[in-house]
């Protein structure tokens, strides 16, 4: 940059550029019909649409220091489904004594307002959390395997089989009663504690989770070491066990390294990327760090690819 | 907390394999990083850095294996306080053999300051919106080329080569919307001026893959692509998902500011620059040559943001697990 000059005051205001830029015009809004600077996705190559799934409540707030009070985190969901957004994580059925944060599980998961064609899945660690998660309403749950040994250890005290079996009872229990089971895979891209994690790995884990009939399979850079090469590397491995579309990325952006990551995956044809609010929930391996990638930062970067992120036929009224 | 696996960065194991890739036509096998930290970065920092602070910068920059590090700008001090002291960092800095020190020169008489100061390398700013060149430098677009064609003049004549910058190439904060062509047309223009190299530079970091990519692919229409260079600043986030598209299109310099030193002064409050660190770290998990050493570049970013007494903008940085 030159000069810097004295008539600031004289920008255009920020909402002014993104209206102008990038389609975000009034809530609800279609896009303008007259091409676009961002180009058809469809002629990039990139995918037309892209789920998002929003993991602030969940994956955000569990990271974050300060305990939530429930009415906040109800409020939260409630405005976040009024977004558009297609999926929102609500909340996770393990113990208060490993995750204060979540102890209001319950509450929160019978208190929320839900939008119609929205997915609220809830984290369930075992068959005693899938349980009190239908009791408490819960039409979709997660699961989280993980591609490190180490990890699943230090983590949940016992190896990647034993978390495995874990899962495939709840898996049983939940196609029993038709509900959808999403699977995590952590470490997809490095370890805190192995460090350099083989995509083969990745790709084993996930071929264990899709089989025992998870719908879709999360695959995240829990401590966001990955760059665009290892997710490529990693992707490559994992698209010969699972079907594309059954594929998403949960990259944290400890590195800053998020997007460029993301946009490497959709590149590859990953429709469904994970991120979370404001970029809620710090690392819990490296102090002072920052964690999930920013959903405000991820959907400007599709809105300027010209890659849809509102469902059509889902748009809220 | 949890015992990290390394107090070092995380490496990746496989870089020969990414090599390969790279080398295969994916990416440029080697990228030059042009390092805007002490000129663009302190610039648009608030607090003056003293002028042996900078001298130190630039010498522990140049330690880091950097090849180009640009490092003041001989403009008026009523306009850029910052960069009042151009003369004596110019001489006062350690100049290694196989570095180059470009500068900013906005027009002769800062060339001709330039040069008897040392310089081997100068800087011209153009920009792609009549707006911000009226704002900046009370003039237009054409005038200003004019104005350049004095300090191209000179500069042939000192064999002395030159840079051009074009700036706002994804958005202006007047104007808004750029079209593409008119940052082709700027570009061109400076080109066959005599400019070695054109960094295309999103002034207000509102460009995101797409529009990068629209915009390189008219420039490229008319500036052979080695001698193109992206600036991209980091004011929404959008950054290296812009350089890595740049890249993909065979963009291989790329310029980046040490801990994203500079804010914005068009967004309260937003950051600046990209990190040279967080473009490092890209650049080795692609298996791209930069030649740059990322620990000493991590820790000269450390030296200037306690001098600053700021935080540093660089994720990479900020992450580094200190056992």
């Amino acid at each position: 940059m030159g000069t810097v000059p004295s008539a600031l005051k004289h920008c255009l205001s920020y909402q002014h550029l993104l209206k102008e830029q990038l389609w975000i015009g009034e809530p609800g809004a279609p896009p303008p019909a007259a091409p676009h600077p961002g180009q058809e996705s469809q002629a990039s190559g990139l995918p037309e649409y892209i789920k998002i799934v929003e993991v602030g409540p969940r994956d955000g707030l569990q990271n974050e220091k300060v305990i939530v009070p429930t009415d906040i985190k109800i409020e939260l969901i409630n405005r976040l489904s009024k977004t558009g957004l297609p999926a929102i994580e609500v909340t996770s059925f393990v113990s208060s004594k490993w995750v204060p944060q979540m102890a209001d599980h319950k509450e929160v998961m019978r208190g929320i307002e839900r939008q119609p064609g929205v997915q609220y899945p809830v984290l369930t660690p075992n068959l005693q959390g899938f349980h009190s998660a239908i009791a408490a309403g819960a039409t979709e749950v997660s699961v989280f395997g993980a591609a490190s040994e180490s990890f699943s250890k230090m983590n949940i005290n016992c190896s990647i089989e034993e978390s495995i079996e874990k899962f495939e009872e709840v898996a049983k229990s939940a196609r029993n009663m038709n509900i959808p089971v999403r699977g995590y895979v952590s470490c997809a891209l490095g370890c805190p504690y192995e460090g350099n994690i083989v995509p083969a790995k990745v790709a084993e884990v996930s071929k264990r989770l899709y089989s025992m009939g998870c719908y879709e399979i999360s695959l995240g850079d829990t401590i966001g070491v990955g760059t665009p090469g290892s997710m490529r590397r990693m992707l490559e491995a994992v698209m010969k066990e699972i079907p594309l579309s059954a594929l998403a990325v949960h990259c944290h952006d400890t590195y800053g390294q998020a997007l460029a990551n993301i946009l490497t995956a959709i590149q590859m044809g990953v429709t469904v990327v994970d991120s979370s609010v404001a970029g809620l929930g710090g690392c819990p391996y490296a102090k002072g760090a920052t964690g999930n990638v920013a959903t405000e930062d991820v959907i400007y970067m599709l809105n300027g690819l010209g890659v849809n992120t509102v469902d059509e036929t889902q748009r809220p009224n | 907390m949890p015992q990290c696996a390394t107090a070092a960065l995380p490496r990746d194991g496989s870089r020969g394999q990414v090599s390969a890739a790279a080398a295969a036509g994916a990416f440029p096998r080697r990228v030059k990083v042009v390092e805007v930290g002490p000129r663009d970065g302190l610039q648009n920092e608030k607090n003056i850095v003293p002028t042996p602070v900078k001298i130190n910068l630039i010498n522990m920059l140049a330690e880091t294996g950097l090849q180009v590090i640009e490092a003041t700008s001989f403009v008026s001090p009523k306009w850029v306080p910052q960069m009042a002291d151009h003369t004596e960092v110019m001489q006062g800095i350690n100049k290694l053999p196989g570095i180059s020190y470009p500068v900013l020169t906005p027009n002769l008489k800062g060339f001709q300051a330039a040069v008897a100061a040392g310089a081997k390398e100068v800087s011209i700013f153009g920009a792609a919106s009549e707006l911000f060149t009226k704002k900046n430098i009370n003039c237009s677009i054409e005038e200003s080329l004019e104005r350049f064609d004095e300090v191209m003049t000179a500069a042939k004549a000192a064999s002395i080569p030159v840079r051009g910058y074009v700036s706002c190439v994804l958005g202006c904060p007047y104007e808004g919307k750029i079209s593409a062509a008119k940052v082709a047309e700027v570009s061109k223009k400076m080109y066959s001026m005599g400019c070695y190299e054109i960094s295309l530079g999103d002034t207000i970091g509102i460009g995101t893959p797409g529009s990068m990519k629209e915009m390189l692919t008219a420039v490229m229409k008319e500036v052979p692509v080695g001698a193109l260079a992206v600036h991209c600043h980091d004011t929404y986030g959008q950054a290296l998902a812009n350089i890595l598209v740049a890249l993909q299109m065979g963009v291989s310099v790329v310029d980046a500011s040490v801990a994203g030193l500079g804010g914005c002064p068009y967004a309260q409050g937003a950051s600046g620059n990209v990190a040279t660190e967080d473009l490092v770290y890209m650049l080795n998990g692609l298996g791209i040559h930069t030649g740059v050493d990322l620990q000493k570049l991590m820790d000269t970013g450390t030296y200037i943001c306690n001098a600053l007494n700021r935080r540093t903008n660089s994720k990479v940085s900020q992450a580094s697990c200190r056992l």
